[in-house]
């Protein structure tokens, strides 16, 4: 507690004299131990098994401090870099993905389990398999338990088979040419877990510890896990991407944002997770901190239903492209923090189209197109609006008044409405509104993983496309640049296909936000991750 | 006293049902389901939304799945949770020794000073000191819970860094949970380090929790001892000459002693339910915080069995308090 700020105020001084007599001589210091970085999470996991679930507070609990995949994404950026696999070739076809594996990689041991032999081809069948065979008896090991980022991402349409070439090779043949599959593999879910931990539990009679006491390969090895308190790690000595900088990595599970604030200030942790958009002026402005920004990987939109009147007229789709004052969104939702959209997918995403045009902000136009669409006087719509904050999109009900008025001006009376945050998506998966507003946080960094969940043509039964918009075109696109095994060419299909996308209209394209890591000035070496995940490997506290 | 213990016992029946009824019919009316809750922006076709449905028991009418419910919480199981797939039992004894240990001490700090307060403001009825105690303990009564605990912990853990912020003990103290009490665990482990570092965890979120028991205690108090400090027997013992403070706490609170007893029984349902707020604002790993997540993730398990769980100890705890009751005063076990 040396940064303690100096008390000045009488009134302060014998606030505290009264309280230094209730609590002082209780306090320890809080001073953490040399080498200890505790990171103040937004929650707990739900597990610490990197193949059952999906969201992105497991992510960082349990796939990114202890595990590793084949390949993985290069720090801060979405480029697919060696990880296990140090090398892989792909057939001419797009259909045969064969990896050639690092040798003399470790696993952790545990109090249960010391591994006798390295990371080999065994150990990426049994992970696959598990997730991929109904029948594979590791698969049901877990009850209750489903492979659910696998299934989200359709791996059993795409997975034909994986087998195992010798011990230092594995070919995974596909059903079809999917390009976007290598960024698939850096995914959390295709985490690399030992054959030969689960065997072991297996023959101990307690197979399902192994699901609970995680073994991986990555930087650091599960300690303890107090329940909604704290999760502690401590470095990997043996760790193939060399041994981490610090000693200890605890993360104190803080749910609220505001009190995870007041513990970064008050030096109880050196980095936190999601600070609240209002914090953050203040945060840039304390000397004791650093505020990291990057820019998402993310899109926040409003949908139109094409499906319904009249939002089936392409015309009345571009008028309210035309209406919409981006900027003005940008400064009052976004506080400036961030860039208006044109495209679906976001500037840091290769693909992106930048030769696009936006739709001006023009009202006079807008009116144009709606009288030529045959509604000269415009109508009346409902707009719903996000109830809850979300990365790409600080504040639903704000974005969606702005709108309102821009509409208005042009004659569109927009009925403002929203739901509790899962009632929501719900009904507007079932494609009950007209107009939604809507963002999606990307998974892996490939376009493939914005246009096909949002807009392709399968999505509209998903209900992940929420304009419900199914073109033919743009389909043909997308599906021949899934299937083309070049990135270059992969890279000017999709820009095609933003082209289609911007004609069309199906959304307004709104903004695309930037993320924020703050954390104490002592951190250093901290990266800001692509995927919005927090990594400690590289990170060193420098006092 | 064994017809009073029945005539009590019996009542538990009708309340576990009505709880069960409650819990099951609230978190079912929230918008939204579990499924929905895995899939997020991401679309979900809908033969995986039915099999993930069905795998939740959620494809069968409403009260089937009740009737079903029931069932299972007769033979004591009370599910798994729809998040951790771990047993609702077990997740619930792991974390209701925190709650307990901050429930406790938030008790005992509205007790030590809600009991004085409130005899102070009898004794010096119409005086300043009342004044300022009932004034002080309207205060504290209409003071919202969030806010006063961000005060709180602005002012003393961040501006002053006296007390620290959130947790329940440093992160450099790695003690083993054998009771689930940091404070009896850490005195196990014999490390005294770690004992104080648990205890000023604890001051911050026993004040916040204990705040409005203790106004309700001082303000019982003060009624409870206005109208003992009336009675004949007040009189006598100071026309005997006896002292103030001997006629006001042997005499005067001893007596006024018995509705505030009733009064603590009740504050374990305030105190329960304040503790969802304070632990999820002092991240204390307990039911609360727990409970909080579970409505958030549509966990209907978890919300159900919690509910269910907590409502037992608040009847029991009732119950207990009836049956002191009737202990300290006859006339009521056999009234």
């Amino acid at each position: 507690m040396s940064a303690m700020p100096a008390v000045r105020s009488p009134l302060v001084r014998a606030l505290a004299a009264a309280a230094l007599l209730a609590s002082a001589s209780l306090v320890a210091p809080a001073a953490a131990a040399k080498g200890t970085l505790v990171y103040c999470s937004e929650g707990s996991p739900e597990g610490f098994q990197p193949q059952f679930f999906s969201t992105g507070t497991t992510f960082d609990a349990v796939s990114v401090p202890m595990f590793n995949r084949l390949v993985e994404f290069k720090k801060g950026t979405t480029d697919i870099v060696p990880a296990l696999a140090e090398s892989w070739t792909i057939s001419p076809d797009g259909k045969v993905f064969t990896f050639k594996l690092r040798r003399g990689v470790k696993f952790h041991s545990n109090a249960q389990f010391t591994p006798t032999r390295d990371f080999n081809a065994d150990d990426v069948l049994f992970s696959w398999a598990r997730m991929a065979d109904a029948n594979n008896p590791w698969h049901k090991l877990t009850a209750g338990q489903t492979f659910a980022y696998y299934d989200d991402m359709g791996m059993q349409n795409i997975v034909e088979k994986v087998e195992k070439v010798d011990p230092y090779t594995v070919r995974f043949t596909l059903k079809r040419a999917e390009a976007p599959f290598l960024a698939d593999l850096a995914m959390d879910f295709a985490s690399i877990l030992s054959a030969e931990y689960f065997e072991t539990m297996m023959k101990k009679g307690t197979p399902n510890a192994a699901d609970a006491y995680p073994i991986g390969t990555g930087p650091f090895t599960f300690v303890s896990y107090q329940k909604d308190a704290t999760i502690r790690y401590k470095a990997f000595d043996a760790y193939w991407g060399g041994r981490p900088k610090i000693d200890n990595l605890v993360y104190s599970i803080t749910r609220d944002a505001t009190t995870r604030y007041a513990k970064l200030k008050a030096g109880e942790c050196q980095v936190m997770a999601f600070p609240k958009p209002a914090d953050l002026p203040a945060m840039k402005a304390d000397p004791a901190l650093a505020v990291q920004q990057k820019e998402g990987l993310n899109v926040g939109y409003i949908a139109f239903n094409t499906e319904k009147k009249p939002f089936d007229n392409k015309l009345v789709r571009q008028a309210l492209n035309l209406a919409v004052n981006k900027e003005a969104i940008l400064a009052a939702v976004y506080q400036g923090q961030g860039q208006t959209a044109k495209n679906p997918i976001p500037p840091i995403l290769w693909g992106y189209n930048n030769a696009i045009k936006d739709y001006p902000y023009d009202p006079e136009k807008a009116k144009q197109l709606l009288a030529q669409a045959g509604y000269p006087n415009g109508f009346e719509t409902e707009l719903w609006y996000l109830p809850v904050t979300r990365p790409y999109n600080p504040d639903g009900k704000r974005m969606a008044e702005l709108v309102q008025a821009d509409w208005a001006k042009v004659g569109v009376k927009a009925k403002l409405l929203t739901y509790e945050w899962a009632e929501y998506r719900k009904r507007s998966k079932t494609g009950e509104h007209q107009i939604v507003m809507f963002g999606w946080s990307g998974d892996n960094g490939d376009p493939d993983n914005f246009f096909v969940p949002l807009l392709g043509c399968e999505a509209v039964k998903g209900g992940g496309n929420a304009a419900r918009w199914c073109n033919k075109d743009f389909e043909a696109l997308v599906v021949k640049a899934a299937q083309t095994p070049n990135q270059a060419e992969r890279a000017k299909l999709y820009e095609q296909a933003q082209v289609i996308v911007h004609d069309e209209a199906p959304w307004i394209p709104v903004a695309h936000s930037v993320r924020f890591d703050p954390l104490r000035k002592e951190v250093k070496g901290y990266v800001m991750d692509a995927t919005a995940h927090h990594y400690f490997d590289k990170v060193e506290l420098v006092p | 006293m064994l017809r009073f213990l029945l005539r009590r016992a019996a009542l538990i029946v009708p309340t576990f049902i009505g709880v069960t009824l409650v819990a099951f019919a609230l978190i079912h009316f929230i918008p939204g389901d579990p499924v929905e809750n895995i899939s997020g922006e991401r679309g979900m076709d809908a033969a995986r939304r039915a099999r993930l449905l069905h795998e939740f028991g959620l494809d069968r009418p409403l009260p089937v799945q009740y009737l079903n419910y029931v069932g299972q919480v007769l033979h004591g199981d009370l599910g798994t949770s729809l998040t951790t797939h771990e047993p609702v039992l077990r997740e619930f004894a792991t974390l209701f020794p925190a709650t307990v240990e901050l429930a406790f001490f938030a008790l005992l700090f509205a007790l030590a000073v809600g009991l004085p307060a409130g005899a102070l403001a009898a004794v010096k009825r119409n005086t300043a000191a009342d004044y300022v105690v009932m004034g002080a303990a309207l205060t504290g009564y209409s003071m919202p819970i969030f806010w006063w605990a961000l005060l709180l912990i602005l002012f003393f853990s961040v501006q002053l860094g006296w007390t620290p912020v959130s947790g329940r003990i440093a992160v450099q103290y790695d003690v083993a949970a054998t009771t689930g009490f940091m404070l009896v665990d850490t005195l196990k482990a014999g490390d005294w380090a770690a004992f104080r570092s648990a205890l000023s965890h604890l001051v911050l979120p026993a004040l916040v929790l204990g705040t409005i028991p203790l106004a309700v205690i001082a303000r019982i108090t003060r009624s409870a001892m206005l109208e003992v400090l009336r009675e004949d027997y007040i009189r006598a013992a100071r026309s005997r000459g006896l002292g103030t403070v001997r006629v006001v706490v042997v005499h005067a609170l001893r007596n006024a002693l018995i509705p505030i007893v009733t009064v603590i029984g009740l504050q374990v349902g305030l105190l329960l339910s304040g503790a969802i707020l304070t632990e999820t604002i002092f991240s204390w790993p307990g039911i609360g915080n727990w409970l909080i997540h579970g409505v958030q993730a549509r966990d209907y398990p978890v919300v159900q069995g919690g509910v269910l769980l907590i409502a037992t100890i608040v009847i029991t705890v009732n119950l207990i308090v009836d049956v002191l009751y009737g202990v300290i005063n006859p006339r009521i076990r056999h009234g």
